[in-house]
């Protein structure tokens, strides 16, 4: 069987990509949530922290040289939370400029659509102009040595930072949103905006939360992507599709189901990778999209934000 | 409570006057534009290239002068309250404009004068502008047309559009033997066309079905992965489709029976006259189908689904019928372009092109054939222009896309010229009536 013969060999890099997918599926069934939007800028988002990750490492680490120590955990965290703030930035201006205008007009859904697809592809290019369209590697912030050999697959420092990282971050979203004011708010607003504005949750702020809690994520995603692979313009496109995927996979609008899907749909692509070329893989995130839609349109957990987080 | 503690119960943060937030608003504007105009490129090595020399340059002065004067006019006028006055003064006037411009007997005048224009003119142009016409305004308006009726008639987003169109081409590519993959018989492109419509039809409704029963929002971006799929088939699959060199020696499109003999070559004009033809014949049905049952049943769809449900309209099949017909259309003009340039690869259909031509339907009108034709044909000539003048870099047009896609929505959600239907759709749907397309989960239940 060509899926068992290299499984533990595929299965940690699927972990380290689904826990990615998941981060920024978060994002994606958040806006659904509260919305009921395709944010496809979502993965402009995610861009963005790649390159404010770029940037703010390459300026700390000097040519050449690895840090280590106190040094590599210092620029790791400074890259994480520069790309995490950025994407922030980033998703809330979005909301601003070109979301909220529609909402006070009550624009049909598919004029939301379209705006969204617009921003996503100005920003995309815009930065592809500002930076250059070239890949870029984020410099190496700590030596990616092998921890541990797990049944004869090795696993290095930087999957589990991003495994690590990732998980903590999800707890971190998990608590909020289930135990903070901020997290009712989501989820009233979620369930039916209407009455929730009659209860008094400001909506308007609520969604503005959620875009950049959303952003926050995609941001830090973006630069754990980006020291995983690298930096470019138009990185944001098929992850984002991918993670769009792992929403549906897991029931969009839940957030437990966003992480599930995420992790899933990695291990899936990457493991299936000892049955197929390489070349193939994208497909597989696009097959599982069509076969959910057709036999479980719902996802694995069910849809609501509001019932099910 | 005493009077004296009242004041602190309510004070509230001191807030900095909206005006000035505007003014930075604007000013930020001006420099974003002044970055955007700019005709570098940033590279690997030095990425701050672009913002040091356009940040850095007299340009953002005037820029950042513009954008102050566009804001200073705008408070006057917010202050005097000019727009009320007038829009009170023009109301007389745009309603004249709207009734001879949305009535029937304009519409057919327009087509009438465009198509006379569309005969005449280009005998005058330069070969340059003829080749632009051909390979650029004939196509993108054919597939504009296509993509209306999905997106302005039927109220769904396809961004895999431009997937049928490579579809359509390559089903030319097989046809006439120039692909790896040889054909059990050779065909005549006019007899491709047919073909390619059928196949594209098929490969709509194999796409549509799983997506279409459930949320139309869904097809979006089901249709974007689709056309990712598409292009990785293009590029890996060698064998059949060549990779990413593509198929070379795609004949022109030639006559041979009844004795009547012609044959297409690289000449511009012929091919210029075959696509107007093949437009003429699409904006006629097209037309027609627009005001029969099923154009009918699609503005019932758009306007109120769950009622169209209930009054026996069988939305799914409507919803698909559209897809359908916009896929076969793009599969249509697939073979037209595969003929008219002589060779195809995947590097001519990439996904960005899906929404480039979103953004021609958009901007002209969706929903408006006139708006539609106007439309594309204007945002596929104007960068032609621009680009062999130097004034844009081929590059940052999608950039400049992206930005009329969000401006157009924001200030314009009907478009340049709007149907006069799909107008009042957008409006009653800003008063909470409608929702003017079809995105939500159809009330059939999941069939």
């Amino acid at each position: 069987m060509c899926l068992t013969q290299h499984f533990w060999q595929f299965l940690v890099p699927g972990i380290t990509l689904g826990s990615l997918y998941a981060l920024i599926a978060i994002g994606y069934t958040l806006v659904y949530g509260v919305l009921q939007l395709i944010n496809f800028a979502h993965s402009e988002v995610f861009m963005t922290g790649g390159f404010a990750g770029l940037f703010i490492t390459q300026a700390l680490v000097t040519a050449g040289l690895t840090p280590h120590g106190a040094d590599s955990v210092l620029y790791t965290v400074t890259g994480l939370v520069g790309g995490a703030v950025f994407g922030a930035v980033v998703a809330f201006l979005l909301e601003r400029v070109a979301y909220r205008p529609l909402r006070r007009r009550n624009a049909p859904r598919l004029v939301y659509l379209i705006t969204a697809i617009g921003a996503s592809l100005f920003l995309s290019n815009l930065a592809g102009k500002l930076f250059g369209r070239d890949r870029t590697n984020i410099p190496e912030l700590y030596a990616n040595d092998v921890v541990f050999t797990l049944f004869g697959a090795q696993v290095r420092v930087q999957q589990l930072v991003i495994i690590g990282t990732a998980l903590a971050m999800m707890l971190l979203l998990d608590t909020v949103v289930n135990r903070s004011k901020l997290g009712a708010g989501i989820r009233a607003v979620a369930q039916d905006a209407q009455t929730a504005s009659l209860m008094g949750v400001n909506i308007n702020r609520v969604i503005s939360q959620t875009f950049v809690i959303g952003g926050l994520l995609g941001g830090a995603a973006g630069f754990l992507f980006g020291s995983y692979l690298n930096v470019h313009y138009q990185m944001g496109f098929l992850p984002g599709i991918k993670a769009f995927a792992a929403a549906v996979l897991g029931g969009i609008g839940n957030i437990r189901g966003a992480m599930l899907g995420g992790l899933l749909l990695g291990i899936v692509e990457s493991v299936s990778q000892s049955c197929m070329s390489s070349q193939w893989i994208d497909v597989v995130a696009f097959v599982v999209l069509i076969l959910v839609l057709m036999f479980r349109p719902t996802g694995i957990l069910g849809q609501r934000l509001g019932r099910a987080a | 409570m005493t009077v004296g503690e009242l004041p602190l119960a309510v004070r509230r943060p001191r807030r900095i006057d909206p005006r000035w937030l505007r003014l930075g608003g604007w000013l930020v504007l001006g420099a974003l534009l002044c970055v955007m105009t700019s005709t570098e490129e940033g590279t690997p090595s030095d990425h701050w290239l672009v913002v040091r020399t356009a940040l850095g340059s007299t340009k953002l002065i005037g820029w950042l002068l513009a954008g102050a004067i566009v804001w200073a006019l705008l408070e006057v006028w917010r202050a005097r309250g000019l727009g009320t006055v007038v829009s009170g003064r023009t109301a007389g006037v745009r309603g004249r404009w709207h009734e001879i411009t949305g009535g029937r007997r304009a519409h057919w005048l327009f087509l009438g004068i465009a198509a006379v224009a569309a005969i005449v003119i280009p005998q005058f142009l330069s070969e340059f502008y003829q080749r632009v016409l051909v390979d650029q305004v004939a196509v993108f308006v054919l597939l504009a047309v296509g993509l209306n009726v999905v997106v302005g008639w039927a109220g769904l987003l396809d961004l895999g559009y431009v997937a049928f169109f490579a579809i359509g081409a390559y089903t030319a590519g097989y046809f006439t033997r120039a692909l790896p993959v040889k054909p059990p018989f050779h065909l005549n492109p006019f007899v491709i066309l047919p073909v390619a419509v059928v196949v594209c039809l098929v490969a709509g409704l194999l796409l549509g079905a799983p997506t279409l029963r459930l949320r139309g929002d869904y097809l979006a971006i089901v249709t974007l992965g689709f056309h990712e799929i598409v292009q990785l088939f293009l590029v890996n699959k060698n064998n059949w489709t060549g990779g990413n060199q593509g198929a070379f020696g795609i004949p022109h499109f030639s006559i041979n029976i009844f004795g009547i003999h012609y044959q297409w070559t690289l000449a511009s004009l012929p091919y210029w006259y075959l696509f107007i033809a093949m437009l003429a014949v699409l904006v006629f049905l097209f037309d027609r189908l627009e005001h029969s049952k099923v154009g009918r049943s699609w503005t019932a769809i758009r306007e109120d689904e769950v009622a169209a449900a209930a009054n026996g309209v069988p939305t799914v099949k409507y919803k698909l019928m559209a897809f359908a017909i916009g896929a076969s259309t793009s599969g249509l003009s697939g073979v037209l372009y595969a003929s008219r340039i002589g060779y195809i690869n995947p590097a001519s259909f990439p996904v960005v092109l899906s929404i480039t031509v979103l953004s021609y339907v958009i901007f002209g009108g969706m929903g408006s054939l006139v708006g539609v034709i106007v439309g594309a044909a204007l945002l596929t000539f104007l960068p032609a222009v621009f680009q062999e003048q130097n004034i844009v870099r081929q590059e940052d047009i999608p950039m400049w896309i992206g930005a009329i896609l969000v401006v157009m929505m924001i200030f314009r959600s009907q478009g340049l010229i709007p149907s006069r239907r799909r107008r009042r759709e957008l409006g009653l749907a800003a008063q909470g009536v409608s929702d003017a397309d079809a995105m939500s989960e159809t009330p059939e239940g999941r069939a």
